[in-house]
């Protein structure tokens, strides 16, 4: 509990009706998409950089720890308030503050969400590429500090690849600007870099400098089955070595399939064991020759079936194949941790029959989807808490997949973050020096270990 | 039993994801989680494991729903927050008793005799608003009720409820389909043009027309307060009504009473009253949007609604988009002559009424209308057309107080436009 006079304080800073102690607001912001659920003592709502200044300063004097949080729908417990203390919702901050159609830059807010902000960006014909499956509601100061990716990081790339500068309140308080408007700068060391996916334990983002680009003229939406996840996986180094890289490159295997068939009746070829859903976009006729070209060199893969949207609408009809898979595993168990392993794309065969072993070992269902093109593998470990040890067996399953995504030269996550979920397995992927390094840093910056403490690093 | 024991399966479901923020109107409203689906279903999972009570605070977060399915919609885990919410709200109607407004609903809704007495516009109507007269008319009324604002107003009535103005039953030609007409509230009392269309259409059909005298509201204003003792009353009595014809179809135009026989009274009656469900099951089945079995029955709205030149744009009532009808009214208002179709901007949106939402919560009941109205406005047309009395009487306060003079529209009085 928060003394009364620190209350205060912050009601003086940011207005007392942007802060909130009922133990009912104090719930809604206990959890995340982890379901973990640890109570803050406060949740404060900032307006602006000074704001979140004055409040950092004021924590960091008192010894208080501040969570950063922007829609709270993290996968890693990132944003969670363990141990107590102010949750600090970002929310608020939520204008885009210009869209520079000459130097192809945007600048926002981070409370902005990233689907509006794309939809903003797309009336004038330009292009924000990065898209978390959960753009529709995560925000972009969520997506800065996660580095999220999502399925067209293939071409494009993550959002640190949009990132060119930052204004961010350091947890001493103090206000800086990283990177700047240009795309070159050499200028002192990279923080920008730095911040983007430190989970917002070194600063909290209130500016964002985002680079954009033309969006592409035409895409073009394939569903491609295969007889064998094998052939599937080999389609996914296949095309590339081909000189084309697609927009994306879904993946799902024959325990997605069956999940979401049993469900939605997806009517599939009988002989379909996984399926690739691979889209292209940019200039008309490129792309017309771009599915030929995919077609002609997946085709002695096993391949049983090619489709291929015409138009817009058929489009959705092949991505909603995609999109009902999360709503389908929870038939084969009522929980599940969501794993994002990745490999190199060469290694995405190996890593599945890996994962396939582990499953038999262990007697847990487990099912794969994700974005096989950049070898980012969502694993989904299926299981019912209820049943007692099945959690526990989980949890060594787990290490496991971790340990084969390292062996193959991969790492335990792609998109998700440590937060607190992978906390544990931290030492399983950096060496000693790593952790060490980075925790200088840390010290460096949060000297009181004010900002987001209890995360990232291996604890005791 | 616990309310919540009938949701706690449902409970479960919620893996808070988050996806209910994009979809949900109170949280695009607050921008606060509490008043998110999230945020409400949080804190029904912790009220059912006992460590917040049902106070002030808990009451608060649990009225910050329209009830208008959004959130069951988009949601990738398929969790019933509106049925979560009703729960909850019966809960703390148990524990706390109804409030004043509520009980005056229940006491109102059960009694057709009151509303007949226009007791109907004081009660419901009356706290929902309603400036059907301009403002710089000396004819606006304002009602002392305790919960009423200063500002309220009384709706217009119609001067004969709909139900009073026709027999019960109007034989249409042998072999046509023989229809219930539940025709609600707001048909009945205030825009009884839409009940007058329906009756034209479907006559104009063939069809046998029945509309039964001893009908009563479907009861959604007492659920949405979490009185489901008045809300059971109403249904049962409803069945009696429904039962008593051998009917191939149970239609009406209101989207908010298809939405209560279609959907709530299975789910949340049924749930209640197990003895029921066989009937309340083979009510919803039958039970269909006017629109829907219009285009069904194969109208021609070339022929019912052809009339002058009008620009118009639609506006989709949540339990008619939540049941999936969203395409048959725009087909329909397209084939009439003269109608000319632009989409506004977010017409899936709900529009803020949310039953009795906006007793409690006027002001973001206005805000979120708000944003409605610039979007209707923005496409020019000179009228919104909608498929739900309810939404019709929200929409016309927005553009009233936006100093618009759109009018506002039922998508069977367009379809009838060459009936009258």
């Amino acid at each position: 509990m928060l003394e009364s006079r620190i209350i205060d304080a912050l009601k003086e800073i940011v207005g007392a009706e942007n802060v909130a102690t009922e133990t009912q607001d104090l719930l809604c912001y206990s959890y995340d998409a982890t379901q973990m659920e640890f109570l803050p003592d406060v949740v404060v709502y900032p307006g602006n950089t000074e704001e979140i200044s004055r409040v950092l300063m004021l924590a960091n004097g008192e010894s208080i720890p501040v969570f950063p949080r922007g829609a709270g729908s993290g996968f890693s417990g990132g944003s969670l308030a363990k141990g107590g203390g102010i949750s600090l919702v970002t929310t608020r901050l939520n204008r885009i503050l210009r869209i520079d159609q000459e130097n192809l830059l945007a600048e926002v807010e981070p409370g902005v969400v990233t689907e509006h902000f794309q939809l903003e960006v797309e009336k004038l014909g330009l292009f924000y590429p990065p898209d978390p499956a959960s753009l529709k509601f995560s925000t972009l100061g969520g997506n800065v500090s996660e580095n999220a990716g999502g399925p067209r990081a293939v071409k494009y790339g993550v959002t640190r690849d949009f990132v060119m500068g930052l204004e961010v309140v350091l947890p001493t308080g103090e206000i800086i600007r990283t990177g700047g408007e240009t795309y070159k700068g050499v200028v002192g060391y990279d923080l920008t870099r730095l911040l983007v996916g430190s989970e917002g334990t070194l600063g909290v983002v209130t500016k964002i400098i985002f680079k954009l680009l033309p969006y592409p003229e035409a895409k073009k939406t394939m569903l491609t089955t295969f007889d064998s996840i094998d052939g599937a996986a080999r389609a996914v180094s296949t095309i590339i070595g081909n000189k084309i890289i697609p927009t994306t490159l879904e993946f799902m295997d024959y325990a997605t399939l069956q999940c979401v068939d049993r469900r939605f009746n997806l009517g599939l070829p009988v002989e379909a064991r996984a399926v690739l859903l691979i889209e292209v976009d940019g200039d008309r006729e490129l792309i017309e020759k771009q599915a030929a070209k995919i077609h002609e060199v997946i085709k002695p893969l096993g391949l049983v079936e090619f489709k291929v949207a015409k138009d817009a609408a058929e489009s959705e009809a092949l991505w909603k194949v995609r999109r009902l898979v999360s709503p389908s595993l929870r038939d084969v168990n009522p929980d599940k941790y969501n794993e994002d392993i990745v490999v190199p794309r060469s290694k995405v065969p190996d890593v599945i029959r890996r994962i396939e072993q582990i499953q038999k070992k262990y007697d847990i269902p487990i099912v794969n989807f994700g974005h096989a093109g950049d070898g980012n593998i969502h694993v989904n470990i299926m299981i019912d808490k209820a049943v007692p040890g099945m959690e526990e067996k989980a949890h060594e399953a787990i290490a496991e997949v971790f340990r084969a995504a390292l062996d193959l030269g991969g790492t335990m996550s792609g998109e998700h973050g440590v937060g607190l979920s992978k906390q544990p397995f931290i030492p399983l992927e950096l060496s000693p020096t790593q952790i060490a390094t980075m925790q200088a840093i840390k010290k460096a910056l949060d000297p009181n270990n004010i900002l987001n403490p209890g995360k990232m690093f291996p604890v005791g | 039993m616990d309310p919540l024991k009938h949701v706690e399966k449902e409970l479960k479901k919620c893996v808070k994801c988050g996806a209910c923020r994009a979809h949900c109107p109170a949280f695009a409203a607050w921008q606060r989680e509490p008043a998110a689906a999230r945020g409400k279903v949080a804190l029904a999972q912790h009220l059912m494991k006992q460590d917040i009570t049902l106070d002030d605070q808990t009451y608060l977060a649990m009225s910050k729903c329209l009830l208008c399915g959004s959130c069951v919609e988009k949601c990738p885990n398929e969790v019933p927050t509106d049925e979560i919410v009703i729960a909850a709200r019966e809960a703390l109607a148990q524990r706390r008793g109804l409030t004043t407004f509520h009980k005056a609903v229940g006491r109102v809704i059960r009694n057709r005799k009151l509303m007949n007495f226009g007791a109907f516009a004081a009660a419901i109507l009356g706290p929902l608003f309603f400036r059907k007269v301009p403002a710089t008319s000396g004819l606006r009324l304002r009602f002392p009720l305790p919960f009423v604002g200063g500002k309220r107003h009384i709706p217009q009535l119609a001067k004969k409820p709909f139900l009073n103005r026709h027999p019960e039953v109007i034989p249409g030609e042998p072999g046509k389909p023989r229809i219930v007409f539940f025709v609600g509230c707001m048909t009945n009392f205030v825009y009884t043009e839409v009940g007058e269309a329906a009756l034209a259409l479907f006559r104009h059909l063939g069809c046998t027309v029945i509309i039964p005298k001893d009908q009563q509201c479907c009861g959604l204003p007492g659920m949405s307060g979490g009185d489901l003792a008045t809300v059971r009353e109403l249904a049962e009595k409803n069945l009696a009504a429904l039962e008593k014809y051998e009917a191939d179809y149970i239609m009406t135009a209101c989207a908010t009473c298809g939405g209560a026989l279609h959907k709530f009274y299975p789910l949340v009656v049924g749930k209640r009253n197990p003895e029921l469900m066989a009937r309340l099951k083979a009510i919803a089945e039958k039970t269909v949007d006017a629109a829907q079995l219009l285009q069904q029955l194969g109208l021609h709205p070339a022929e019912t609604g052809a009339g002058e030149k009008l620009t118009i744009t639609y506006h989709d009532p949540c339990h008619l988009r939540t049941r999936g009808i969203t395409r048959q009214p725009r087909e329909l208002l397209q084939g009439a002559p003269g109608v000319e179709l632009t989409e506004m901007e977010g017409a899936d949106k709900c529009c803020g009424l949310g039953g009795t939402f906006n007793v409690y919560h006027y002001d973001t009941s206005l805000k979120i209308n708000a944003g409605k109205s610039e979007a209707i406005l923005k496409t020019g047309a000179e009228a919104v057309v909608t498929g739900c009395p309810g939404c019709m009487m929200q929409l016309s306060d927005g553009l009233k107080q936006a100093g618009a003079r759109t009018k506002v529209m039922h998508t069977l009085e367009i379809l009838a436009r060459k009936l009258h």
